[in-house]
């Protein structure tokens, strides 16, 4: 139960924080922006671009098209580890939860996998399995496991035995025993755990890009950083940025007010 | 014909984390006849959970032998436990379509919920409703599945005594309404001599039937009624080993040894 009401907290805080104080919000955006105007404005070089350089880049390769096209990819690959890691993690972190022999068999290899470093994951990815796109999915994907099992884990130990009870002795079905007993016990945990692997995942899909691929934003970063060129830099980086924050507002948080909607 | 046959020779529970093996039941023998009301009375401990749960199908590890409605066995079971036990994520509708096996069993949920007094609260999640309200819908889910039996553990312990016996009220007319056979464990001697046709009492573990009586008074019934304290009092004074461990007394006569067993 450790790994629930901190980021079951975290959740509730992050969604009222939106509606709470908006002005104090935007003052603290357009303080952020005035900032790095200053900044940009005092050194005045061309390593540290200004608001208005960087959303003009921004405009120009909306316009010329390789910027939509480029994050589309990194976005389709986020989308696919994503899923990729939560239905293996989950599983995994089931069966864990579930069994304390195979908690004992496993917890070891757990401990190795969410400390071997990503860059790590990557190269042998690649090394082993050649560069392409399948090396690249699963190189994302085996990081974000390890820390989908340790928190679906804590939540299948957590599973109310006298709800199971309930199904069992009313004899439900496996299919509505498990999706509407089990899983929603597993809710909370499931969300924390999208939540937290949608930030780490796009990063590493990045680097994954950067390292062996030839599109993507990371490998269009790789591009412009061979040309210190700092504006299309920024303008990729608030752009992916942006669509990870869209994701979050109109895909995760919606879903867990649904899930959550019970909660008195 | 009979409606539950329970012929348990053994039940153990094996040693566990350091505990010897502990044979919560031994010669457990007894037959309902179809619809009848049967209180299961015991001290706590006794085994009467761990009966129901060889009953209802949730433990299968036992000597003997169980057959619920008859001999082609093939009777439903609602069961109604201690805690109401409700879906928290569901509605109170939708708590009780889950136990609903056909589309007709669905659309009776509706209709049993709104007879029982819960037409408001359908759409509502359980978390919102009062301890009472809760087990209503919990006695409703038990009622869905049309049961050929149904077992009760302690469904009415740590309630307001008014909510209490409202809810012995519902039973009482649900049953007449859809008659079935029913179990229902209490240790409340007063509680099982409102309500059933024939009370069961228990021994301490190894549980086993040391009682076997037919409750002589005629229906309907008050807890309250003057006839059932006097059938309580008149079956204390018979058989006073009998609620041994039930930490019941005739109050206005304590015998002395138990006033110096407690200063």
């Amino acid at each position: 139960m450790t790994a629930q009401p901190a980021t079951a907290d975290e959740g509730t805080g992050g969604r009222q924080g939106w509606s709470r104080d908006p002005w104090l919000r935007a003052a603290s955006f357009a303080l952020f922006v005035a900032a790095w105007w200053a900044a940009a404005a005092v050194f005045d070089s061309r390593l540290l671009p200004g608001p208005m350089a960087v959303g003009s880049s921004l405009l120009n390769h909306v316009i010329d098209g390789d910027l939509l096209y480029h994050t589309g990819i990194t976005l389709a690959r986020v989308v696919a580890a994503f899923t990729l890691a939560m239905l293996v993690g989950t599983a995994i972190g089931v069966a864990m939860g579930r069994s304390r022999r195979v908690d004992s068999l496993f917890d070891g290899w757990l401990v190795i996998a969410l400390n071997v470093p990503a860059l790590v994951t990557i190269i042998l990815c690649y090394i082993w399995f050649g560069l392409n796109e399948a090396a690249a999915l699963a190189a994302v994907a085996i990081n974000k496991i390890p820390t989908v099992v340790v928190t679906v884990r804590e939540g299948a130990r957590a599973i109310d035995r006298d709800l199971m009870q309930v199904a069992q002795a009313f004899r439900l079905s496996p299919e509505r025993r498990f999706r509407q007993v089990y899983l929603p016990q597993l809710y909370p945990y499931l969300m924390a755990s999208a939540r937290s692997g949608l930030a780490l995942i796009w990063k590493i899909v990045l680097v994954v890009e950067l390292l062996g691929r030839s599109n993507g934003v990371g490998f269009q970063l790789h591009v412009y950083f061979q040309f210190f060129d700092i504006e299309s830099i920024l303008a990729y980086t608030f752009a992916f940025v942006g669509v990870i924050l869209l994701i979050e507002v109109w895909m995760l948080r919606p879903l867990e007010r649904r899930l959550t909607r019970w909660r008195p | 014909m009979s409606g539950l046959a329970v012929h348990i020779e053994t039940k153990t529970y094996p040693p566990h984390s350091g505990k010897a093996a502990q044979t919560a039941l031994a010669g457990l023998d007894f037959e309902v006849p179809d619809g009848q009301f049967v209180s299961l009375v015991g001290p706590s401990g006794c085994g009467k959970t761990t009966l129901l749960n060889l009953i209802c199908g949730l433990d299968l590890e036992f000597d003997g032998t169980i057959q619920v409605g008859g001999a082609t066995g093939e009777g439903r079971i609602g069961s109604m436990f201690q805690a109401p036990r409700l879906m928290p994520w569901l509605t109170v509708l939708d708590n009780v379509r889950l136990v609903a096996k056909s589309p007709e069993e669905a659309d009776r949920a509706r209709e049993l919920l709104v007879h029982m007094g819960l037409a408001d609260v359908l759409d509502a999640y359980p978390g919102t409703l009062s301890g009472g309200m809760q087990r209503r819908v919990a006695l409703a889910r038990a009622f869905a599945v049309s049961p050929r039996l149904l077992l009760l553990d302690e469904p009415f312990v740590s309630l307001d005594q008014p909510v209490a016996e409202r809810l012995r009220a519902l039973l009482l007319d649900l049953w007449q309404a859809q008659p079935t056979t029913v179990l229902f464990v209490t240790h409340d001697v007063r509680e099982a001599l409102s309500l059933a046709d024939r009370i069961l009492f228990l021994s301490a573990a190894p549980g086993r039937v040391v009682h076997d009586m037919t409750v002589p008074l005629p229906r309907p019934r008050h807890i309250d009624d003057p006839a059932i304290d006097a059938e309580r009092r008149r079956m204390l004074a018979d058989r006073p080993g009998l609620l041994a461990g039930l930490g019941e007394v005739i109050e206005e006569s304590p015998p002395p040894n138990r006033l110096s067993a407690g200063s």
